[in-house]
């Protein structure tokens, strides 16, 4: 979708490429869009207290760790993907095949190690799956990813069909596991999911933001023809994103097992708008090349206080999703609203 | 740049401010005033989580439970989702223990994913009944199932009513819901154990419409392709009923070689019956249904009522209700009473 | 000589673009036939109308997908366009009492809002699509939700004469297929006779010549998203005289299955390529692959597996073949060259 020279077009001027000028302006506009979403944080957390009386329950944090935790550790893949130009909306649905391959195992007498590691493998293979028609065929990742999006919950229904694995009088998964959906962290309200997608996250923006691999993704998804002739792996480096996105996401898929003590195999259907949704407000550009970790991390914080706050007040649900669409037009129309001024007057002046 | 920016934040601050003061906040008093009659104590809050917001048949309960709740002067909160997924109720469950609730009544979307959190609950002092769809959590959280009529009656029920009117003989299809919903499966098993009384009785397959119209239309045509001398179908669920009933009447010549029956919303299975598209079908209100779970869970949280075989409640004009015994799957559970069977004599007189 | 080796490779591109509907269509048959083998009833008059009635509405929606991705964007809002489209139509039909024509007009200015909208964000504030029309999917439904409010629209609220859209033949063709296969027929001839199309291809393969051969694209692409968003609208309408009833739920995932549609029939996603007969075709394709797995007894638990390998399978075979139209272009002008 992206690799057209003439996409390049609409990127704003002052990211002139992957050099040291180029970088300090690219970091100048997304330390804005920041200083922009901590604002936006603050607001929810101030409208959260004020309006709501259970907000600053310490349950509160707690909750919205399990709620966002597994999400926003799928986010974290797709933001690298997206630096790269590229998009993988089989999130959910590998999510969903990973934690039916775990419960179809699990329902015949695995035992949980093996289970587990044969799960990741699927994610894995479904990955490369992504990876090899993506990168090594160059077909177009958004047809692509939605047809795998398909594939795995095909699969994934195949696999469990009307099963919800286990039940209730059957083996049940190993109780200090699942008990990553009932308790926070000793001495803490932080959830495991929580304290697993910072750690994540840290490696996440430390590989994007200073190893070399992540300048490459950058200019990846920048300026591709560029950097194919700079000596960039460009297929090399997207096929393995995809391969990650397949391994966490199934990794996320197993947390959600835990956490629910129980999987079928609709589990997470409808999930990978949201991540896509977290991971553009976090001011990642859906063309590649711009968007910090920091940024999605504290796009994480935002939709899940939200959806807390939101929740605790009774707000009707369908205002919830009018309320991501709106947060993911501004998301868009900022940055490029103010350009799209800028132009005007252009014209006015000129005329 | 930056008016355009503080202009968007700002729409969006006001429009979720304004949204949120004009709608009620969540939580309550939790468990506090004295009984009333009937050993109810006054100001509970109850939080009603449907399996989403909007369906018809679910939004009709939650009105029940609130005229229960109503009337022993306490409130319920309705939440929930948009999409009947387990994750779309979970923040609910979370909202209910943060806010003290006495009780949740609950229609769970999947019979194990909500275990944990309503164990939670539970543990809390938070009493769990369940209705429409059960949970399956094992022994714990204890909590009543208030069932819209006997498991297995419902189950009998359907086939004897589709026998009835095919002279017990022929194949017949079923047309489900969801492939997951407990309620659906557990039907469905009772409908295959009746059906080993009629012999000359074949059920040839059983396809699912994911309660969405377009689904239920498309498996219904593969289902009239693929068996063409099919004589019956029994669709347990309101929106595959209707959409089949709808086909039915504008193919009138399929409605001359099968039989549809099921359970249906008499609101909208009316023009059907009185036209002649299909003679009966079942149901119970589902207003009544959430009205006897809101008095229960009132019950439950003002120790009127205990989950013991034999305990019995009141359950405001609906009259004394006694929990039967756990069996299989099912835990301890109150029955709200026998099928309704709607046929052109009595449907005109219900408005649900 | 040179516009002989120049006509060469666009007729054979050209060709190639026809061969690719017409390699849909032999699927189509191809897929029928076999189910019919297992299942003679297949064949029956029933059964190919519910194969072009059941295709109708994805169909009529590729139309105005199509149009848009070969501007090379996306609209993903045009499932929640159905839903708000027919709850609305319903709802004054119940309420309101309105004719249907009114109702129809109803539905199709709604859809054209909203198309309106999703064309101006995007090309003015120069928002990529893929990310606006994911919002107005989002803003959309729950616009829809909060006016269903927990309500249905039943079927005694719908005048027979409107569902006798519905079903009713004409030679033995629904109604509703017709009115598809009329909107299909005219947009294919608009899409090869009109300038006006042409551009759209152009800014499709590359924007910055197009900008360049002074094509208003701003316009252009604003018109596809209003076609879209139309088609929309009136698709909605068509829903309540299939259904006869709606609630919340009208038109959920219609998105993901049109870009399907569109994709299996042979339009490029990155644009400048396809046609809208492919696209419906596509749409017929698939919807028949849906309806024959049920006929052929296979477990309803396949569907969803086998759409998404078939989906796969097309993607790939559209890159193959795009690559050898390049190839055949690049060796016609390596002849021309020698020469």
């Amino acid at each position: 979708m992206t690799s057209d020279m003439a996409t390049r077009a609409r990127h704003s001027p002052g990211d002139e490429g992957t050099d040291t000028a180029g970088r300090r302006a690219r970091w100048r506009s997304a330390a804005r869009w920041e200083v922009g979403l901590v604002v936006v944080l603050i607001g929810v957390l101030v409208f959260g207290a004020g309006e709501s009386s259970t907000f600053v329950d310490p349950t509160t944090f707690f909750y919205l760790g399990i709620n966002i935790g597994y999400i926003a550790i799928m986010a974290l893949p797709m933001t690298l993907i997206v630096m790269t130009g590229e998009i993988d909306l089989s999130v959910a649905s590998m999510l969903g095949l990973s934690g039916s391959v775990l419960g179809v195992l699990w329902h015949h007498g695995w035992s949980f190690v093996p289970a587990v590691v044969v799960a990741l493998l699927v994610g894995a293979l479904g990955g490369a799956l992504n990876g090899i028609l993506v990168a090594k065929a160059g077909l177009p990742s958004i047809a692509v990813t939605i047809g795998t999006l398909t594939l795995f919950r095909g699969l994934a229904e195949i696999l469990l069909g009307s099963l919800t694995v286990p039940a209730a009088g059957d083996r049940q998964f190993p109780a200090a596991l699942t008990n990553i959906g009932v308790a926070p962290i000793p001495g803490t309200q932080l959830s495991y999911t929580t304290v697993i997608f910072l750690v994540l996250a840290v490696v996440c923006g430390v590989v994007l933001h200073a190893t070399p691999l992540g300048r490459a993704m950058h200019a990846v998804g920048l300026q591709p023809e560029a950097a194919q002739f700079s000596g960039i792996r460009v297929r090399r480096i997207k096929f393995w994103l995809y391969v990650v996105s397949g391994v966490v996401c199934a990794f996320a898929g197993m947390l959600l097992t835990l956490q629910n003590s129980s999987v079928s195999y609709s589990a997470g259907t409808g999930l990978e708008l949201n991540v896509v949704a977290i991971v553009l407000f976090g001011g990642v550009s859906i063309f590649g090349g711009r968007g910090t970790v920091v940024g999605v991390v504290l796009s994480v914080a935002i939709f899940g206080a939200l959806q807390m706050a939101l929740t605790q007040l009774n707000v009707q649900p369908e205002i919830q999703n009018i309320i991501t669409g709106a947060l993911l037009l501004i998301s868009v129309v900022v940055p490029n609203g103010g350009e799209a001024i800028g132009r005007l007057r252009e014209r006015i002046k000129r005329k | 740049m930056h008016r355009v920016a503080g202009i968007a934040i700002a729409a969006v601050l006001a429009s979720v401010s304004i949204v949120a003061c004009s709608s009620s906040t969540g939580g309550g008093a939790g468990n506090t005033g004295a009984a009333t009659a009937g050993g109810i104590k006054k100001g509970l809050t109850v939080y009603f989580i449907p399996k989403d917001t909007q369906n018809p048949y679910e939004v009709l309960a939650d009105q029940g439970g609130q005229k229960a709740l109503a009337e022993v002067g306490g409130k319920v909160v309705v939440s929930s989702g948009t999409q009947d997924t387990a994750a779309a109720q979970i923040p609910s469950i979370q909202a209910a223990i943060q806010a003290h609730a006495a009780a949740i009544a609950i229609a769970g979307n999947d019979p194990s994913a909500l275990c944990p959190s309503l164990n939670q609950a539970s543990r809390a002092g938070i009493k769990i009944v369940s209705f429409d769809s059960d949970i399956n959590c094992g022994s714990s959280p204890d909590h009543l199932f208030i069932n819209q009529a006997d498991t297995r009656q419902i189950g009998t029920s359907e086939v004897d009513l589709l026998a009835k009117q095919i002279n017990s003989t022929g194949q017949i299809a079923i047309l489900s819901a969801a492939a997951s919903a407990t309620n659906q499966n557990a039907w469905i098993g009772y409908m295959k154990q009746q059906l080993a009384k009629y012999p000359n009785m074949k059920l040839v397959t059983t396809v699912y419409g994911n309660d969405d119209p377009a689904t239920s239309l498309t498996v219904l045509q593969g289902l009239l392709s693929a068996y063409p001398d099919l004589k019956g179908i029994i669709s347990p669920t309101t929106v595959g009923i209707s959409t089949a009933a709808q086909y039915f009447d504008t193919h009138k010549d399929i409605a001359a070689k099968i039989v549809l029956t099921g359970l249906g919303l008499p609101s909208q299975m009316k023009s059907y019956v009185l036209d002649g598209t299909v003679k009966s079908f079942e149901l119970w209100n589902p207003s009544n249904l959430g009205y006897l779970a809101g008095y229960a869970a009132a019950s439950l949280a003002s120790g009127s009522a205990s989950l013991q075989t034999g305990a019995s409640f009141k359950a405001g004009s609906l009259g004394s209700y006694q929990v039967a015994a756990a069996s299989g799957t099912t835990g301890p559970s109150v029955v709200l009473g026998p099928p309704t069977v709607f046929d052109a004599s009595n449907i005109s007189q219900f408005n649900f | 000589m040179s516009t002989d080796t120049a006509a060469r490779p666009v007729r054979r591109f050209e060709s190639l673009l026809r061969a690719r509907e017409l390699g849909i269509a032999i699927v189509i048959v191809l897929v029928v036939a076999i189910t019919a083998v297992r299942n003679s009833n297949f064949l029956d008059a029933q059964s190919v109308q519910q194969l072009l009635s059941g295709a109708a509405l994805i169909a009529l929606l590729s139309v105005g997908e199509t149009m848009v991705i070969i501007t090379r964007n996306v609209d993903l809002s045009v499932g929640s366009t159905v839903g708000l489209s027919a709850y609305v139509f319903g709802d004054l039909f119940k309420y309101q009492h309105i004719s249907v024509v009114a109702g129809f007009a109803v539905g199709i200015v709604l859809g054209a809002v909203v198309g309106a909208v999703n064309g101006l964000v995007t090309t003015v504030l120069r928002v990529p699509s893929l990310v606006v029309t994911l919002a107005m999917l989002y803003v959309i439904r729950g616009v829809d939700g909060m006016i269903v409010n927990g309500h249905t629209i039943d079927p005694t609220a719908i005048p027979h004469a409107f569902t006798e859209v519905g079903y009713r033949t004409l030679f033995g063709v629904p109604w509703l297929a017709i009115i598809v296969i009329v909107v299909v027929a005219v947009a294919g001839y608009a899409m090869r006779s009109f300038r006006a199309s042409r551009d759209l291809y152009a800014i499709g393969s590359n924007p910055e010549a197009a900008a360049l051969a002074g094509i208003p694209a701003g316009r252009r692409v604003f018109t596809a998203f209003v076609i879209s968003g139309t088609l929309a609208g009136l698709a909605g309408a068509l829903f309540l005289a299939l259904h006869a009833q709606v609630d919340n739920s009208g038109g959920i995932g219609y998105e993901l299955a049109v870009v399907a549609a569109v994709v299996v029939g042979g339009v490029a996603i990155f644009g400048g390529s396809g046609t809208v007969v492919g696209a419906a075709l596509g749409a017929l394709l698939l919807n028949t692959i849906n309806q024959a797995l049920v006929a052929s007894k296979v477990s309803s638990f396949w569907n969803m597996a086998v759409a998404g390998g078939l989906l796969l399978a097309a993607i790939a075979f559209d890159r193959w073949l795009s690559l050898r139209v390049a190839r055949g272009l690049k060796s016609a002008r390596g002849v021309h060259r020698d020469v």
